[in-house]
């Protein structure tokens, strides 16, 4: 209610003079005015162009052959028998034959895919516990709650626990070259090497007791419900692959966005052998599966995929096609904006004062 | 202690220890209940409660498709921020409740004066109030220093009025008088009615000394007054603390809310339902997909317990999860972040520096924050007269004497020059007892006054005597006149300054130096004004012994009482009084007569038992005063300027080019009011009709009211009908800047009785209908109601936003009713400013105000909105999208962590700087303008049709957000062969894009790149990267693997150059067709605002050249008749001698020659009754039978000059 007192100097209450109080701070205001937004248009168009163009010739390089083997070549009765859970341990070996119809140079990439299999629900991706993949003694024996119901074997913690580690795709390949000559040549893998450096080295780590050799480290845990073998046995031939650091493992507990998905499976050895210095040489080949993952359950296919890859990754035409047709829509647009300026938009530029 | 004195409510008697004390308590919280009440009030508001609820939701496991601290993160966030202003707010509450309560009074405790602080008197306790006190509760007056228990208040805080008010104490209780023994011993009791906020109604009875006395009004001093010309005065506390009448009045203004304000709302309850649709859709997703996909999957990898695997109650719990997820269309930071606008805004106001008034000290002050935006909207602005357009002061300017013109000044050639603060002004330093203010500019009428003309001192002895100021002289030379109309003033100023110094008066006496000697006449008479004479006269003996009538008063009145020799004086003095009235002064014209001594004694004889008379009295005095105001001898005219504030003119031109329609609401007469629109150009001669509304009748009005709108209607039929009709608004023509308004001008001019029926429901219609067509509106001898009920009646049939402006009481209600009010800090107290939302010093800081700030917040406000929506739109829908491709589970697309972060780190200060910095149009060209301010009016820049379009835009924004990263890397991989279509890599790229498309696109918004717009926008993005890798980083990811486990994919997936492709292709995608249509838009149909931009940026490129407004010219050839600014009553005052106070310093000679009463003295009243007589004429009383009224009831209240002085009943 009371009156302002008015302060001690003549002007006690005039507000200070500066720029920001006054909102009169620098500034730059841009507009949108032909003479920008009409360059700019011709550049941006241009360069979508031909980056598009570029990224096209680059696609058109790389190789890539996918061959679905869910139910092809000899497969039919692995699928089968996986149908049937009563034979789900009995082994199943499969081939597939394909050729070749290009060399595939420099490096070659092998994949596995799988189709129509949802890594990406919510629950099956909160399903695991990264406490216990990164090596935490204590959540080693006390899975998270997320696992559930793959925490637990009759009250045996399941390491590692989760849907996704239960689910982990073991079918395993061997790829045969088929030289015109005759014969049967193994082509040689990679198996390591495959997984990310972060993952490999920081997100996965074995629990480390000391004096205490991988298989005791995980005694008193149970393996995953669906595995067939513990995860310290998953890799017989490198003993520095197994447990939580497999890296089959690490590949398959980076889930996939989409239903549709390629895992990294092995890295052509082009040193072991001299035909393959170059890379895979067209010809006939023939892949042998060891047929343990079922597909049926979801309608899914799985598919064995051999690519290379150039600087921006794999066979993709998508975003080569998009950048092409982007740019082209820009410069069209951009033409026409131009005419639309120059016949009508100079108009609105003069002030009626 | 002895406290006999007891305040009694309603017959129950209040005990001793808990009698009422006066403190009072503004702040709502303490320390203690700070928290729990301030959340319990938070949570009251529907947004709160809903992310609370949310909050809950994610705390059930089959539901929660979040972490809790998504959600929990930014509504602490919100609930902090608000917490923190209610506490700020509380506290400066607290702290003026301090201030308030802790000053001093005097109390009569134990027998002795004591000082005590406010809080601590109590009802029933006895205070002494000096001189310049504010009077701490509601008080009793027991008895003052003044003669008859007089005291002087000045209520300017109660009711705006600064003229004095007159409280008289009880002849038994003035008889007290300083007597501490006896006031101790006072064991009055009061008996009244309980506490209310009636300002102006009191009754009660006290009981003392076995005797019963009435109280009134008129012995109450009120809490909030100031004592004045008082040297003491004692009361008796009746009502303290919350009870007194100033907190009653106190009551909860109500809660204003902005235009913008309700359509958010509505958006914000269609964005809940199209949630909904969004949960639904995505649950029967997710129930088809269970059935005939799902199922088998999950059967195998994804066992639920037996109740939870069933479809459809999982796509219940789905649309659980995903109205937890997509909750982000409603942005929970919305509200506060548009708090912190307004607030921002409203800073801005008070430190503009333009909108400061280095006279009074007076900053603009923006009272509420939560209006500014609708300040870029207002359609109409309802101004109060006095005090707002015009400073009520009133300056002699001109005189015609003798048939010579006076006051102007002509250069060498004989042209006539404008008189600016620059012209050399007259020195008067001859006289030692000049007003140093006074300013006049014609050097002829001192020089005339020299060579003793007659005439010119006869004129100035006319002023010097003919008037019922009260001089007051605290040391010897300094006079202070108290005028009772600031027009009187200036005439007795003039006359002082001109050598006829009015320096004392007793009730029969009025001294005068006459250029240094001092002349002391006897006042036989007054003939007081009233407003059907329009004129007062006194009668005076000088000292010769000649009795002789001084009249002044309207020229049409006074030029028919004139005797047939000053014919031909008449006529000249006519023509200067056009030029007077066509310069749009105020007039008054001066005549005398000398009196025949026979004659005189035969009238006094009459006037004296007319005036003992009871019945008819004034019918009698009013034919007494015609018989002797006659055959008057014409002096001459004065002409007033009643100075308009500064810039009125230019800023009613201005606004009036910004289509703001200005309608003047004043309590002033008719003539005053229309010769004021005149002067601010709202009325002009070039009008083509001003229509005058003056019937007295339901039919008359009706009929007048129908012709004037036939006559518009009729001869303008389509161009002005649009001008009004609302349907056809939105075509308006925004073509040119500079489009002179309709060329066909009409104004209506409407009477306060007139628009009494007019505002009848049935009438209410076609007033409005026909107000709209006219240009200029103007109603006059309006009631602070009838300003309410005029705003209500635009505010609710036009749904435009409104604006009242005023300084006055009297305005008060118009304030609370518009849209807008707008208080004027002036010199009427502080009542207007109290209620209003926005105040200033003067009238053309509403220029500033309304073009400016008003525009720029609207423009800053409408552009936020659209960006915050179409942000939350691009943020969330993405999720939708991705609900098609992972089984409707309700997985998130993003991190957790971007989750939580997104609108209160990433997004929230460029869009937040941009909604207080941006401009548009710089300031200079927001006035220069006017145009600009349209688009505000017509609500162009948000309504559901831009909210559509920003939706819109951000569910374009999300769909390519989503698509095209899936489009590139679906099958792709990485160069080392590894794959890229992980979850993980997936959601960083498209956070990555998202907060850069962002940036873009508010980069895009912002016209004004401050430093400050620069560093946040720079800023966000860099924080955003810097926040990405530390959470992607090895060493949190160490501590919690479970909370951060997207470790290392920032790192791999923006080492990839197809993930910078894709951001990329993102961006140029979502931004391309919004610069293609902003382009388009601006090219092809630009809006002033892109000519006006297009314009400044060559200006700014050219040498920028200086460009005022438009000089306003006054055009006006209008005769006017001004009766006084002056209210009757004053008369009696000075002859019964009730005002006059013997302290001060009299001159020596004036008293000593008149210490003879004289025979020729009289008195009209006895002496108890003139002042109740008084207060009754100014209506601060009622009932009980007066014997002295004036019989014309409609026009008792209807003084003229004193504004807030009216209509207090």
């Amino acid at each position: 209610m009371g009156k302002k007192v008015a302060g001690s100097g003549p002007c006690s209450r005039i507000p200070d003079n500066s720029a920001f109080k006054q909102q009169r701070l620098p500034a730059w205001s841009p507009s949108l005015t032909a003479e920008t937004v009409l360059p700019f248009f011709y550049i941006i168009g241009l360069v979508c162009v031909l980056l598009g163009v570029a990224l096209f010739l680059t696609v058109q390089k790389i190789q890539e052959i996918q061959v679905d083997y869910t139910t092809s070549g000899t497969c039919d009765a692995c699928f089968e028998m996986r149908s049937n859970k009563m034979s789900a341990s009995v082994k199943c070996r499969c081939s597939v034959d394909f050729s070749l119809k290009e060399n595939f140079q420099e490096d070659v990439f092998l994949y596995y895919g799988l189709v129509n299999f949802h890594q990406n629900l919510r629950r099956y991706m909160d399903s695991r516990d990264d406490g216990q993949l990164v090596g935490r003694t204590t959540n080693l024996k006390n899975p998270s709650t997320y696992c559930e119901p793959f925490a637990y074997n009759n009250g045996t913690p399941i390491a590692p626990c989760g849907a996704i580690a239960n689910s982990m795709f073991n079918d395993s390949f061997t790829l045969k070259y088929l030289p015109p000559t005759g014969g049967v040549v193994i082509v040689p893998f990679y198996r390591t090497g495959i997984a990310w450096y972060t993952d490999k080295n920081v997100k996965f780590r074995n629990p480390q007791i000391e004096n205490e050799l991988l298989p005791q480290v995980f005694q008193g845990t149970a393996q995953p419900f669906y595995w067939q073998k513990p995860v310290y046995e998953l890799d017989p031939s490198d003993p520095n692959n197994n447990g939580f650091i497999n890296e089959d493992f690490i590949v398959w507990m980076r889930e996939a966005a989409f239903p549709s998905f390629k895992k990294l499976y092995g890295i052509l050895n082009r040193q072991s052998k001299a035909i393959f210095e170059h890379g895979l040489p067209a010809g006939n080949y023939s892949v042998t599966i060891s047929y343990n993952f079922p597909a049926q359950y979801f309608q899914g296919k799985k598919l064995v995929v051999l690519s290379t890859v150039s600087w921006f990754g794999g066979k993709n035409i998508f975003l080569p096609i998009a950048y092409i047709v982007t740019g082209g829509v820009i410069l069209v647009v951009a033409v026409v904006l131009t005419v639309v300026y120059i016949k009508i938009g100079k108009k609105g530029l003069n002030m009626e004062e | 202690q002895n406290f006999p004195a007891k305040g009694e409510n309603q017959g129950k008697r209040i005990l001793k220890k808990d009698r009422e004390d006066n403190h009072i308590k503004t702040s709502k919280y303490n320390i203690f209940t700070f928290l729990p009440i301030n959340l319990f009030e938070q949570f009251q508001r529907v947004a709160n409660a809903y992310f609370l609820f949310l909050l809950i939701l994610q705390l059930i496991p089959q539901v929660s498709s979040l972490s809790w601290f998504t959600t929990i993160v930014p509504l602490a966030l919100v609930l902090t921020i608000t917490a923190v202003k209610d506490a700020t707010d509380d506290y400066f509450r607290h702290k003026s409740d301090q201030q308030v309560n802790s000053r001093q009074s005097q109390v009569l405790l134990s027998g002795r004066l004591q000082s005590e602080q406010w809080m601590n008197v109590r009802v029933g306790d006895i205070i002494k109030l000096e001189n310049n006190q504010f009077v701490a509760a509601d008080l009793l007056l027991l008895s003052s220093s003044e003669p008859y228990g007089l005291s002087y208040v000045e209520t300017a805080e109660l009711d705006g009025e600064t003229n004095l008010k007159v409280r008289q104490a009880l002849t038994v209780t003035s008889e007290l008088g300083a007597d501490i023994h006896k006031l101790a011993e006072f064991d009055g009791e009061v008996v009244c009615e309980p506490p209310n906020n009636k300002l102006d109604r009191f009754t009660g009875t006290l009981l003392w000394k076995d005797g019963k006395f009435p109280l009134d009004n008129g012995k109450l001093l009120l809490r909030g007054c100031v004592l004045r010309n008082t040297e003491w005065c004692f009361g008796m506390v009746i009502f303290a603390g919350l009870e007194t009448k100033l907190m009653q009045n106190c009551g909860r203004t109500t809660f204003k809310r902005t235009s913008i304000d309700r359509l958010m709302n509505t958006l914000v309850l269609w964005i809940f339902g199209f949630l909904m649709c969004m949960g639904i859709i995505l649950a029967i997703g997710n129930s088809v997909w269970e059935k005939s996909v799902g199922g088998n999957f999950r059967k195998l990898y994804l066992p639920w317990d037996e109740v939870l695997s069933d479809a459809f109650f999982s796509g219940f719990l789905t649309f659980w999860s995903y109205i937890i997820i997509l909750n982000t269309v409603v942005p929970i930071s919305l509200y506060v972040s548009v708090e912190v606008i307004r607030l921002g805004h409203s800073y801005f106001i008070n430190w503009d520096r333009r909108m400061y008034q280095a006279q009074r000290d007076t900053p603009a002050e923006a009272r509420t924050t939560t209006l500014n935006e609708e300040l870029g909207q207002v359609e109409y602005i309802f101004s109060d007269k006095t005090g707002t357009l015009t400073q009520n002061i009133m300056v002699f300017s001109k005189c015609s004497i003798n048939g010579k013109i006076y006051g102007e000044v002509y250069d060498e050639f004989g042209h006539k020059l404008e008189i600016t603060e620059k012209t050399p002004c007259v020195d008067f330093s001859f006289n030692p007892l000049r007003d140093r203010r006074f300013r006049f500019h014609d050097h002829s009428l001192l020089e005339a006054m020299k060579l003793d003309e007659t005439a010119v001192r006869e004129f100035f002895r006319l002023l010097a005597l003919c008037h019922t100021v009260m001089p007051e002289e605290k040391m010897e030379g300094e006079l202070v006149y108290q005028a009772q109309s600031p027009d009187e003033g200036a005439l007795v100023t003039a006359a002082r300054n001109f050598g006829f110094v009015f320096r004392a008066r007793t009730p029969e006496t009025i001294t005068v130096y006459e250029l240094g000697k001092a002349v002391t006449y006897q006042l036989l008479a007054i003939l007081d004004f009233n407003n059907v004479r329009k004129r007062m006269s006194v009668i005076v003996r000088n000292p010769q012994g000649r009795a002789r009538l001084y009249c002044k008063g309207a020229d049409t009145i006074l030029f028919d009482r004139l005797e047939p020799a000053s014919e031909e004086l008449l006529c000249t003095t006519s023509e200067h009084l056009n030029e007077f009235a066509g310069e749009g002064l105020r007039t008054l014209a001066l005549a005398y007569r000398d009196l025949d001594e026979d004659f005189f004694q035969g009238w006094m004889q009459r006037l004296r038992e007319a005036c003992s008379l009871v019945e008819k009295r004034e019918d009698l005095l009013a034919s007494l005063y015609e018989e002797m105001e006659r055959e008057m001898t014409l002096l001459g005219a004065t002409a007033i300027e009643d100075k308009l504030e500064q810039g009125v003119a230019e800023t009613i031109a201005c606004l009036t080019l910004a289509s703001i329609k200005i309608w003047v609401l004043t309590g002033d007469k008719m003539e005053t009011a229309i010769n004021i629109a005149y002067s601010c150009n709202m009325l002009r001669d070039d009008m083509n009709e001003v229509f005058v509304i003056s019937g007295h009748s339901v039919l008359e009005v009706q009929q007048q009211l129908k012709s004037a709108k036939e006559q518009i209607l009729g001869s303008n039929r389509e161009p002005s009908v649009s001008d009004c009709a609302d349907t056809e608004k939105s075509d308006a023509k925004l073509d040119s800047v500079f489009e002179e308004a309709i060329s066909v001008e009409y104004a209506l001019v409407i009477n306060g009785h007139s628009l009494a029926h007019a505002l009848e429901a049935d009438l209410e219609g076609l007033l409005l209908d026909t107000a709209c067509l006219c240009r200029t509106v103007i109603c006059c001898r309006v009631t602070p109601l009838q300003k309410a009920q005029v705003v209500e009646l635009v505010k609710r049939r036009r749904r435009a936003v409104t604006l009242a402006i005023g300084d006055g009481a009297n305005d008060v209600s118009m304030i609370k009713t518009a849209h807008i009010g707008v208080g004027i800090s002036g010199q009427e107290g502080m009542q207007a400013v109290l209620a209003s939302d926005y105040s200033f010093a003067q009238f053309r800081h509403l220029q500033r105000l309304l073009l400016v700030h008003g525009r720029w917040s609207y423009f800053r406000m409408c552009n936020f909105l659209c960006y915050f929506f179409y942000k939350n739109f691009a943020f969330t829908l993405v999720h939708f999208w991705f609900g098609f491709f992972c089984g409707f589970s309700a997985q998130t697309v993003y991190d957790q962590w971007f989750i939580t972060l997104f609108n209160i780190v990433y997004t929230s200060l460029p869009v937040l700087a941009m909604g207080l910095f941006d401009q548009d149009v710089n300031e200079k060209n927001s006035i220069r303008f006017p145009k600009l301010y349209e688009p505000g009016q017509l609500n162009l820049l948000f309504n559901k049709r831009q909210f559509f379009l920003c939706s819109l835009q951000g569910a374009y924004t999300s769909f390519t957000l989503f698509f095209i990263p899936y489009g590139a890397l679906y099958h792709g991989v990485r160069d080392d062969g590894a794959n890229v279509t992980d979850q993980q890599s997936f959601a960083v790229t498209i956070a990555t894009s998202l907060v850069i498309v962002a940036s873009v696109q508010i980069g895009l918004d912002t016209n004004y790149w401050t430093a400050i717009n620069h560093f946040y926008i720079w800023g966000s993005l860099a924080v955003y990267f810097s926040i990405l890798f530390a959470m992607h980083s090895n060493g949190i990811f160490g501590i919690f693997p479970s909370q951060f486990p997207f470790i290392g994919t920032a790192r791999s997936s923006l080492s990839q150059p197809v993930v910078w492709l894709v951001i990329l292709l993102t961006t140029v995608v979502c931004v391309a067709p919004v610069l293609v249509v902003r382009f388009l838009r601006a090219d092809l149909y630009p809006t002033q605002t892109d000519k006006v931009r297009r314009w400044q940026l060559a200006s700014r490129r050219q040498h920028p050249h200086e460009q005022g407004l438009r000089r306003v010219r006054r055009t006006s050839s209008r005769r006017s008749a001004y009766a006084f600014a002056h209210q009757e009553g004053y008369g009696e005052l000075i002859t019964s001698g009730r005002n006059m106070r013997f302290t001060g310093p009299a001159p020596e000679s004036g008293l000593g020659s008149t210490s003879d009463p004289g025979p020729h003295t009289w008195k009209m009243h006895s002496s108890s009754s003139w002042i109740e007589n008084l207060l009754k004429k100014r209506g601060l009383t009622t009932g009980s039978s007066p014997k002295c009224r004036p019989d014309n009831s409609t026009e008792r209240w209807h003084t003229e000059g004193i504004p807030g002085d009216q209509h207090t009943d």
